[in-house]
C-alpha cells in the first residue's frame, strides 16, 4: 500500500471545534449512559441501566441470551429511542444529536449487515459514499481496509460467497470506514469457529491500539477477559456488577486448576500436601480422577506445581479453568438469583 | 500519497449531500438488480409473455380479430406495468429489514428518506427497461401508434404517476409484513382482481352488473381507457382526470402512512 489514509484533524480538534454545540469537551469518558429504561410491551429490556466507557479502553457488557445487551446497544446506536433516561456517546446526546453521534459510531452487530449481492468491495465503498467521502477517497478506503482484513483477494465477489468468519470482517471494516471514535460490537464472535474468533479479537485489540474506545457485549467470560479492561455485568434489564476485570475475577474466584494424578488413588494425599503448604479448597473427585485446586494468581499455580514436585507425586496433565458466565452470575448474585432464573424457567 | 477528507461533524445533511446518499443508494440497489438478474424477470418476460397469452388466445374471442385486439389490449396492459413494478419496492424495503443492512444504513448520517427514494428510482429504471420491452415487443406483433410517438410517451408517463402513488401502499406492506414473500403473496392477491376486474383486457359491457359496479372504480380501467385514448386517440379527458384523482387520493391517504411507520420502524 502506497497511500495513507489520514483524517483532517486530530480528534481533540473534530469536536472542540464546535463550540456552539456545548459538548463535554473531555470528560474522560467516550460513553455515559444514565437510567437507560426501554420497555417493549410488558417486557423490561432495559430497566435502568447505567454504563461508562473510558476514552480510548475497551468495556466488555456481559450476560446471558435475553439480558438486554443488544437493546443497549441499539439504544447507544440511535436505533431505537429509550422511554428513560440519558445516554452521551462522543459528546453527543442520543436523543438531541443523533446525526452528529452517527458520525463517531460505527457498528457490528450479531447479524452481519453486509449486502449479500454486492462485492465486498462495493459494500465498503457504498458506505464510504455515505459517509460524505469523495469517489476517489471512499476507493482508497475500501481498498486499505480490504487489505487490512484480508479480504483483497475476495474483494469482487458477492458477499454472500463469503464464510461466516470472512462476512463478520467485511461487516467490521463496514464499521472502520468513517474511522469512528467509538465501535460497537454486538457479539461479535458468536458462532465463529476459534481460529476465525482469533483473527477477530486480533482485529479488535490492533484498533483498540489505534485508539479507538470500544463497547463490546459478549455471553463469554473468556472473550471479556481477552479484551475487556472494565465489565460491566447485566442481567434481565439490570446491572448487577460493574468494574475492572481483575476486580470482577477476584469477586468471583479466579480460576480453578484441574489436576489429572498419574495414580488416582494419590489425589487425597496430593489435596492433604498442599494445604500443609497454605493452598486450601482442593477438592478431589475419584471418579474423574481430578483435583479442583482454586486459585487466585499465577504465583498460586506456581506454588501448587512446585509442591506437587518436590513431593514426588506423578501429574499427567493440569488445566486451568476460568469461570463460566454462569459461575460468574452465582457469585455475584448468590442463590436468589439462580432461584429467580429457575422460576422463570418453569413459567 | 491521497489524503481522505472527513467532513466535520455536523447535524445538517444539505441538498448536496443528500442527493449524493441517494445517489450511492440508488447505485447500490441497480448493481444488486445486476447481481441477481432473475429479478428482472418480471420486468422483461412477463409483459412478453401477457401480451402473447392474451393476443392470440383471447384476441380473436373478445375482440374478434387479434389486430383489434392488440390495439385494445397492449395499452391496458402498459398502463398497469408502472404498478407492478411499484409493487417490487415494498418486496425490497422488507428484505433491507430482514438482512440488517437497514440497521447499518439507519447507523450513518444520512437521512432516512434517502433510502426509499433510492429504491423508487432503481425501480423507475427498471421500469424504463419494462417500457421499453413491452413498447418494441409490440411494435413487432404489429401495434400501431396512431397518435405517434408522444401519446405513447404520455401514457408511459400516466402509468408511472399512478405507479407512484401504489409505491406507498406497496412500502406499508413492505414495512408490516413479516416476510418478503409474504409481500409477494399479499401484493399478488391485490392486484390480481383490480386487473382482472377492469377493461383492460376485456370490454366490460359483457359482465354482470355488480362487476360493471366494480369496473366502473376501479382505477385500472380509468388507466387503460386513458392509455387507449392516449395511443388509438379518442376522448382523454375523463379517464385521464379520474386516474390524476386517483394516483393524489392514494398518495393523500396512504403516503403519510407510509412514512409514519418508515419512521418508527427505522
Amino acid at each position: 500500500m502506497t497511500q495513507t489514509v489520514t483524517a483532517p484533524t486530530d480528534r481533540g480538534q473534530r469536536t472542540g471545534s464546535r463550540p456552539d454545540s456545548g459538548n463535554a469537551p473531555d470528560s474522560g469518558n467516550a460513553v455515559e449512559a444514565r437510567g437507560i429504561v426501554k420497555h417493549f410491551g410488558a417486557t423490561k429490556a432495559l430497566d435502568g441501566v447505567d454504563l461508562t466507557v473510558k476514552q480510548g479502553t475497551v468495556l466488555g457488557v456481559l450476560g446471558p441470551n435475553g439480558a438486554g445487551k443488544t437493546t443497549l446497544i441499539r439504544v447507544l446506536s440511535t436505533l431505537i429511542k429509550p422511554d428513560a433516561g440519558s445516554a452521551v456517546v462522543g459528546g453527543f446526546d442520543v436523543l438531541r444529536q443523533p446525526k452528529q453521534l452517527r458520525r463517531t459510531i460505527g457498528l457490528t452487530g450479531q447479524y452481519a449487515s453486509v449486502d449479500e449481492l454486492l462485492s465486498g468491495y462495493e459494500n465498503l465503498y457504498l458506505i464510504g459514499r455515505l459517509l460524505d467521502l469523495s469517489g476517489r477517497d471512499a476507493k482508497a478506503r475500501a481498498t486499505e481496509l480490504l487489505e487490512r482484513f484480508s479480504l483483497t483477494e475476495a474483494a469482487k465477489r458477492e458477499a454472500k460467497t463469503y464464510s461466516g468468519g470472512m462476512r463478520r470482517r467485511l461487516d467490521l471494516a463496514a464499521s472502520m470506514i468513517g474511522r469512528p471514535r467509538v465501535l460497537y460490537l454486538d457479539e461479535p464472535t458468536t458462532g465463529l469457529d476459534p481460529r476465525t474468533r482469533n483473527e477477530v479479537w486480533a482485529e479488535v485489540q490492533r484498533m483498540v491500539g489505534e485508539g479507538t474506545t470500544v463497547l463490546l457485549t459478549t455471553q463469554y467470560m473468556e472473550e471479556a477477559e481477552q479484551l475487556a479492561d472494565d465489565l460491566t455485568v447485566i442481567d434481565r434489564g439490570r446491572v448487577i456488577a460493574a468494574g475492572s476485570v481483575a476486580g470482577l475475577k477476584a469477586q468471583v474466584g479466579g480460576q480453578t486448576l484441574q489436576i489429572r494424578a498419574v495414580d488416582a488413588a494419590e489425589l487425597p494425599e496430593m489435596a492433604h500436601c498442599l494445604g500443609e503448604a497454605g493452598i486450601v479448597g482442593a477438592s478431589v473427585s475419584t471418579d474423574a480422577g481430578l483435583l479442583a485446586v482454586p486459585i487466585t494468581g499465577d504465583e498460586q499455580l506456581t506454588a501448587v506445581i512446585g509442591v506437587l514436585g518436590t513431593r514426588g507425586f506423578g501429574v499427567a496433565g493440569i488445566d486451568t479453568q476460568v469461570p463460566s458466565l454462569d459461575e460468574v452470575f452465582l457469585a455475584i448474585t448468590g442463590s436468589s438469583a439462580v432461584a429467580a432464573a429457575a422460576k422463570e424457567s418453569q413459567a | 500519497m491521497s489524503t481522505v477528507t472527513y467532513p466535520v461533524p455536523d447535524g445538517r445533511i444539505g441538498l448536496a449531500g443528500n442527493l449524493r446518499h441517494i445517489g450511492a443508494l440508488t447505485r447500490r440497489n441497480l448493481m444488486r438488480i445486476k447481481a441477481d438478474p432473475e429479478s428482472m424477470l418480471d420486468a422483461v418476460v412477463v409483459p412478453i409473455i401477457f401480451t402473447l397469452l392474451f393476443v392470440y388466445v383471447f384476441g380473436g374471442a373478445v375482440s374478434g380479430g387479434q389486430q383489434a385486439y392488440k390495439q385494445y389490449m397492449i395499452p391496458g396492459l402498459l398502463g398497469t406495468t408502472g404498478l407492478n413494478l411499484a409493487m417490487a419496492v415494498g418486496t425490497g424495503l422488507n428484505t433491507d429489514f430482514q438482512t440488517g443492512v437497514m440497521d447499518r444504513f439507519r447507523t450513518l448520517p444520512i437521512a432516512r428518506s434517502s433510502v426509499l427514494v433510492g429504491k423508487m428510482l432503481a425501480e423507475a429504471c427498471r421500469g424504463m427497461v419494462s417500457f421499453a420491452v413491452l413498447i418494441s415487443f409490440s411494435l413487432i406483433l404489429g401495434l400501431q401508434l396512431k397518435t405517434g410517438p408522444l401519446g405513447v410517451l404520455a401514457a408511459v408517463g400516466l402509468s408511472m404517476a399512478f405507479g407512484m402513488s401504489m409505491v406507498w401502499i406497496s412500502m406499508l406492506l413492505g414495512l408490516v409484513m413479516r416476510s418478503a414473500q409474504a409481500v409477494q403473496g399479499v401484493s399478488m392477491v391485490v392486484i390480481m382482481p383490480l386487473q382482472f376486474g377492469s377493461s383492460i383486457f376485456a370490454p366490460t359491457s359483457t359482465m354482470p352488473g355488480w362487476l360493471q359496479a366494480f369496473t366502473r372504480y376501479n382505477p385500472l380501467s380509468n388507466l387503460a381507457d386513458a392509455c387507449r385514448s392516449l395511443i388509438n386517440g379518442g376522448p382523454l379527458a375523463h379517464s385521464v382526470t379520474m386516474v390524476l384523482i386517483w394516483s393524489v387520493g392514494i398518495t393523500a391517504i396512504t403516503a403519510p402512512l407510509a412514512v409514519a411507520r418508515f419512521r418508527k420502524k427505522a
